[in-house]
């Protein structure tokens, strides 16, 4: 019994991770590029909202400048992996220093990762600082600062021009599902421990949390951190899916995609922000088949996708605030605790 | 440097100043009274452009009517979104009304891009609009002249209606409390409409301007003054009018002093620049300039 207890507190990420596997499985299953492609990209966008989950839905601040890092991860491990040569001939301005990097995939994966965190842990402290109105603008202004850096810095970036990494995809559709995993399994372990909850109570009240003893600037500062890590681990992963990439990729319109997974599906709590990335891919492929057939039969309407998920989420935000799953986590609840825990609310 | 290039750097910096001014303090307004930073506001500016840009092709009317009607299609779509996308989030938090604009923002980006194209469209301006003339030996369009006489006239009568009117010092107060002045009997509905009536009157005369410079009107063109009026009102105060004037020219004067002195190398980080700057004035003085009724927002 105690081992089903154990396991039954621990449900929600198995659940979700088990949700994602089947889906994933399936879809490749059907042994269709198209449908490989969707699941595959699924899974990093799964990665990103996670990280965006990790932060927004804990702390209850919105950080504009997420895709910013996720940008940073995707840069780094792209000059991590890609050969010396291959570098020099595509890239003659690079830093020599830069040109001189190579290593295996994963690791590069890590080193995205590692410098994404590094620019938060640099750039975070005084930013945690600020809260509402200042907070956001200021993370807004460092989301162009680093789109700015992206698109301009020739001798690391390729600058405006597009910066291609050879060779073949090494993100396949089974590295996607298991990062995608991992990163659920990270954003709920970061939700449950010690720093996370301290992380909620300070966004339910922060007066009320400082004066329980709770570092309020120092446990934003430490989620920012991590928020941004898994970010910049989506990064490679998208880079090494995509193989060329420029600092557009990284803005307002994948700024808006993640915001509006999260929005719709509920950023407080990992189920929600799941059940978002899934339901929003789902719904952009079947908008994206309508544009096309419209555009097919004579009507351009492209951004017609767009529109009808910022509706939504205007939508969502005026009548449910909170989202889909409005702080739910789906869990496995043991036979006959359901009435002890109803028991115990009457009393409360 | 020559005298020449002095006059030209003043009339530079002044022209730009002064849509840089009516620019923010369209923001400003809605800011004072709302707490709100609409990103939409760029998307004000968009749809005036391309209401210029529909009656100069299609009509033939006179062009201060076109400019007129221009203005007030800004008004009527900035009154229009609050009433239908913003009211329902009054008293919500700050956050969901950031989203909110965001995402009215890229509904009218994609609806001017589905409904007009996607490509940049030329506007046609009155010709005076491209003529120049000498001014002490500087060679100075006529636009940038008509820009800084326009800035003066809107800025003082501007200051007649917020400090002589009824409405003006109802705008004021709420700016000041919303709340007391809501329990003073001043009516809140009516006095944001109006607040979004001036922001986008003020984004319909920056998008007159602004066309004037580039000459086109494309979906995406309300990023690039959406981005610079964050940039001034942080500098200037985000509580204060006559901050986001001030700043609008501080703002003017770096960015044409960065063109003249950056190498080109760093020219391209300029925006880079502008921006560390915003963050660093949020971190070390976050009122901005002007002070205002500016409560300190900070943890820790």
């Amino acid at each position: 019994m105690n081992a089903l207890q154990w396991l039954s507190r621990r449900s929600t990420p198995i659940i979700l991770a088990a949700v994602l596997a089947v889906l994933v499985y399936f879809l490749w299953w059907l042994n269709d590029s198209y449908l490989e492609d969707v699941a595959t990209n699924g899974c990093i966008t799964l990665v990103m909202v996670m990280g965006f989950q990790l932060f927004m839905g804990n702390s209850g601040i919105l950080n504009w400048s997420y895709v910013g890092y996720v940008g940073i991860g995707a840069f780094a491990s792209a000059i991590c992996s890609i050969e010396p040569d291959s570098k020099r001939l595509q890239m003659p301005v690079m830093y020599e220093a830069l040109i001189g990097i190579h290593m295996p995939y994963w690791a590069a994966l890590l080193v995205g990762a590692a410098v994404a965190a590094l620019a938060a842990a640099i750039i975070g402290f005084p930013l945690a600082r600020l809260s509402d109105m200042a907070g956001a603008i200021a993370q807004f202004a460092l989301l162009v600062v680093f789109y700015t850096l992206l698109a301009q810095w020739q001798q690391v970036t390729n600058g405006p021009r597009t910066f291609t990494l050879g060779g073949t995809r090494s993100t396949t559709i089974w590295v996607a599902l298991v990062v995608g995993v991992i990163s659920i399994f990270v954003a709920y372990w970061f939700k449950e421990s010690a720093l996370g909850l301290r992380l909620r109570a300070s966004r339910e009240d922060r007066y009320a949390a400082a004066s329980s003893g709770i570092n309020v600037v120092a446990t934003r500062y430490y989620g920012y951190i991590i928020s941004a890590a898994v970010g910049g681990l989506a990064g490679g992963l998208f880079s090494h899916y995509i193989l060329s990439i420029t600092a557009k990729s990284f803005y307002l319109a994948e700024l808006f995609l993640v915001l509006s997974m999260v929005i719709i599906g509920g950023s407080m709590s990992v189920t929600g922000a799941f059940a978002g990335c899934i339901l929003i891919t789902i719904a952009r492929q079947g908008l994206r088949q309508g544009e096309a057939n419209l555009t097919n039969s004579g009507f351009d309407v492209s951004g017609m996708t767009e529109i009808v998920l910022a509706v939504l989420m205007i939508l969502f935000l005026m009548l449910r605030p909170n989202g889909i799953a409005a702080g739910w986590e789906v869990r496995w609840r043991l036979p006959g605790r359901r009435a002890a825990r109803s028991d115990s609310k009457q009393r409360s | 440097m020559s005298l020449a290039t002095f006059i030209e750097f003043v009339v530079n910096t002044l022209s730009l100043g002064s849509l840089y001014a009516l620019l923010s303090l369209g923001l400003v307004f809605v800011f004072g009274i709302m707490e709100m930073v609409n990103f939409a506001y760029g998307e004000y500016i968009t749809v005036s452009a391309y209401i210029l840009y529909l009656l100069g092709i299609n009509t033939s009317l006179p062009w201060p009517l076109v400019f007129l009607l221009g203005i007030l299609g800004g008004a009527a779509i900035s009154v229009i979104s609050e009433i239908v996308a913003f009211r329902p989030f009054r008293g919500r938090s700050v956050e969901a009304l950031l989203v909110t604009s965001f995402a009215v923002s890229l509904i009218l980006q994609y609806t001017a891009q589905i409904t007009i194209s996607p490509r940049s469209k030329p506007v046609p301006l009155p010709g005076f609009f491209n003529q120049s003339v000498n001014v002490a030996g500087v060679v100075t369009p006529i636009r940038s002249l008509l820009l800084i006489a326009v800035t003066v006239l809107l800025l003082a009568g501007f200051s007649l209606l917020m400090k002589k009117t009824v409405l003006g010092i109802a705008m004021r107060a709420a700016a000041e409390d919303f709340t007391t002045a809501r329990l003073m009997g001043v009516p809140a509905n009516l006095i944001i409409s109006c607040a979004f009536a001036i922001s986008g009157v003020l984004a319909g005369v920056v998008a007159i301007f602004w066309v004037g410079r580039s000459g086109s009107a494309e979906p995406l063109m309300g990023q690039a003054p959406l981005l610079i009026s964050f940039i001034v009102v942080v500098i200037g105060g985000m509580h204060s009018l006559v901050g986001s004037v001030v700043g609008g020219f501080i703002y003017a004067a770096i960015a044409n002093v960065l063109t003249l002195v950056l190498p080109t190398s760093l020219l391209s980080f300029r925006e880079a620049i502008m921006f560390a700057i915003v963050i660093i004035f949020l971190v070390l003085k976050p009122a901005g300039l002007f002070r205002g009724s500016y409560v300190e927002e900070r943890v820790g």
